[in-house]
């Protein structure tokens, strides 16, 4: 098992979500987030030009069993990336060992939990 | 009804003053108790605009909160400037081009009437600032149909086109002294304060536009929530208080008629909402604050055109009525599932319509009787019937035909709808640069 955390803009929220759905992927956990990564942008604060220092993202975290890694990761690629290529800014994906999983509603454990 | 003789008198003296080059106010004193009640029924039909803001604001979702508040916002510059050069002149000044809308050189920048004191005793500056408060609501009122998805510049362009072909000639019909509807039957078409002027012409239009422009993505399958109920609420309330404004300013006085048509507010405001949440109780099992919200629009809706000529058990009446006929489309337009985003047809539209005609049944026995004088002998109910009908019908057609024609041509030089991209970043990040929550994300 492995928890597949995704942190990626805001605005592609709509996009990864459809194509997640799409590739049965569909038990997610989303929240908001700020931080720091290569990108700089520009917003308008009382009339002048401001660089933020946090950035506002959204994170996205989906436990999986090992077979659906690489669904997830290559969807979550695929729609997350904005000008065709890619630009700085689209966010990152971290995965990580899960070593548990229980379903609080019966209590299993593992793989058939998720 | 008095007030409408009041109007007819007063424009035509208006008439007559412009025509003669004379100022009115050689001869007429200020009344400084109406005058004082309608600065302050100005300053409240105002203040419905940002409790408009605030109320469909609310219920957007919350990438577009500011775009949708701005809506209702941008209305009061454009449309203000608008009246003031032209807009005042053609719904009031007198017929031209068939009577299809009116033109008075002295109300071009309003420069002609710097002195001049209206029949009524206020000055004409006053009721022309009243009346562009109308004119700023209607089409920031249309915006809720196809709330989340229009591009900002071709929402202004819109409003300021739909302002004068639309909004313009249907005032000129229904309140000017020389409008066709204004003098149809036996004492013309009963609109009190904008049934068919503001109400229905703005659903209609909302109708067609949403239709034209199609839904937003995802509709109806992904479920769209309000992102703030709290300011739909404040919102609402800042509408009820300033409907005050909107139907008791506009008897144009300070006095009987004044207090009739306040009476007729509250009572059908308080039932419509009342009614509307006990229907929702019984049908869903919860009373929502939005659906609160609602009754309480539906019931100034109704009362709108009515407000002149019912008596307070007339008002409920059609608070009640206007509460389960726009809560009966609104589910009908679940069914059939065009995305009248936030309910500006199945509220205006309906509620407009509702109050139009089913008013003719619960008029005040004095007012028919002066109608069968005016008319020569005999004025019945039917007789009146026919007239809202007709006058109703008018402004459906017309609303409906001329909002298609400027969603037509204006899609060919600036795209309406947004694009996909900017719809799904949200109006706020796509056309203004800011966000509306900043305080959700540290920062």
């Amino acid at each position: 098992m492995r928890l597949i955390t995704a942190i990626i803009r805001e605005v592609q929220l709509d996009r990864v979500r459809e194509a997640l759905i799409e590739a049965e992927i569909k038990r997610i956990t989303v929240s908001r987030v700020s931080g720091h990564g290569q990108q700089r942008i520009e917003e308008m604060y009382r009339g002048q030009i401001i660089i933020p220092d946090l950035i506002p993202k959204v994170k996205i975290e989906i436990a999986v069993n090992d077979a659906f890694v690489d669904i997830t990761v290559d969807t979550i690629l695929k729609s997350a990336r904005t000008n065709g290529a890619g630009s700085v800014g689209d966010g990152k994906i971290f995965i990580t060992p899960l070593e548990e999983c229980i379903r609080i509603r019966t209590g299993e454990r593992g793989g058939t939990a998720i | 009804m008095k007030i409408f003789r009041k109007r007819s008198l007063l424009l035509l003296v208006l008439l007559f003053a412009c025509s003669t080059g004379l100022f009115a106010a050689d001869g007429v004193a200020i009344d400084t108790g109406a005058t004082a009640w309608m600065l302050t029924s100005t300053a409240l039909v105002l203040l419905m605009i940002p409790g408009l803001a605030m109320f469909y604001g609310g219920l957007v979702r919350s990438k577009n909160v500011l775009g949708t508040i701005m809506h209702s916002f941008i209305a009061m510059g454009i449309i203000s400037v608008l009246w003031v050069i032209f807009g005042y002149s053609m719904s009031f000044g007198k017929n031209i081009l068939g009577g299809w809308f009116g033109w008075n050189p002295d109300y071009f920048f309003l420069k002609g009437i710097d002195t001049k004191i209206m029949d009524a005793g206020i000055p004409e500056y006053v009721f022309s600032m009243f009346q562009g408060k109308f004119a700023i609501i209607t089409p920031a009122l249309i915006a809720g149909a196809f709330a989340e998805r229009v591009s900002f510049k071709a929402y202004c362009f819109f409003i300021a086109i739909w302002g004068l072909l639309v909004y313009n000639p249907l005032c000129h019909w229904v309140w000017s002294s020389d409008g066709f509807i204004y003098n149809m039957g036996a004492k013309g078409a009963i609109d009190f304060a904008g049934g068919t002027v503001v109400h229905i012409s703005a659903g209609i239009s909302g109708m067609v536009a949403a239709l034209y422009l199609g839904s937003r993505r995802g509709y109806p399958y992904q479920v769209i929530r309000p992102n703030n109920m709290v300011i739909t609420m404040l919102g609402a309330g800042l509408l009820w208080v300033g409907w005050f404004g909107f139907n008791a300013g506009s008897s144009i006085s300070s006095g009987l008629s004044t207090a009739q048509a306040l009476t007729a507010t509250q009572v059908a405001a308080a039932s419509g909402a009342l009614v509307w949440v006990i229907i929702e109780s019984l049908h869903q099992g919860k009373a929502t604050a939005l659906g609160f919200a609602s009754g309480i629009l539906a019931g100034l809706v109704a009362v709108t055109p009515a407000a002149g000529v019912v008596q307070p058990y007339g008002a409920m009446i059609l608070g009640i009525l206007a509460s389960f006929i726009c809560y009966g489309a609104i589910q009908i337009k679940n069914k059939l599932g065009y995305d009248d985003s936030l309910d500006a047809f199945g509220i205006h539209g309906v509620g407009g319509v509702v109050g139009a005609l089913l008013l003719t049944f619960l008029i005040r026995p004095s007012w028919m009787k002066e109608a069968a004088i005016a008319a020569g002998g005999r004025w019945t109910i039917w007789n009146q019937f026919g007239i809202q009908a007709l006058a109703v019908g008018i402004a459906i057609f017309y609303a409906a035909s001329m909002t298609f024609l400027i969603i037509f041509v204006l899609n060919k030089f600036i795209k309406f709808k947004s694009s996909e991209d900017d719809e799904m970043a949200g109006l706020d990040r796509a056309y203004h640069g800011e966000r509306g929550y900043g305080m959700l994300n540290p920062s």
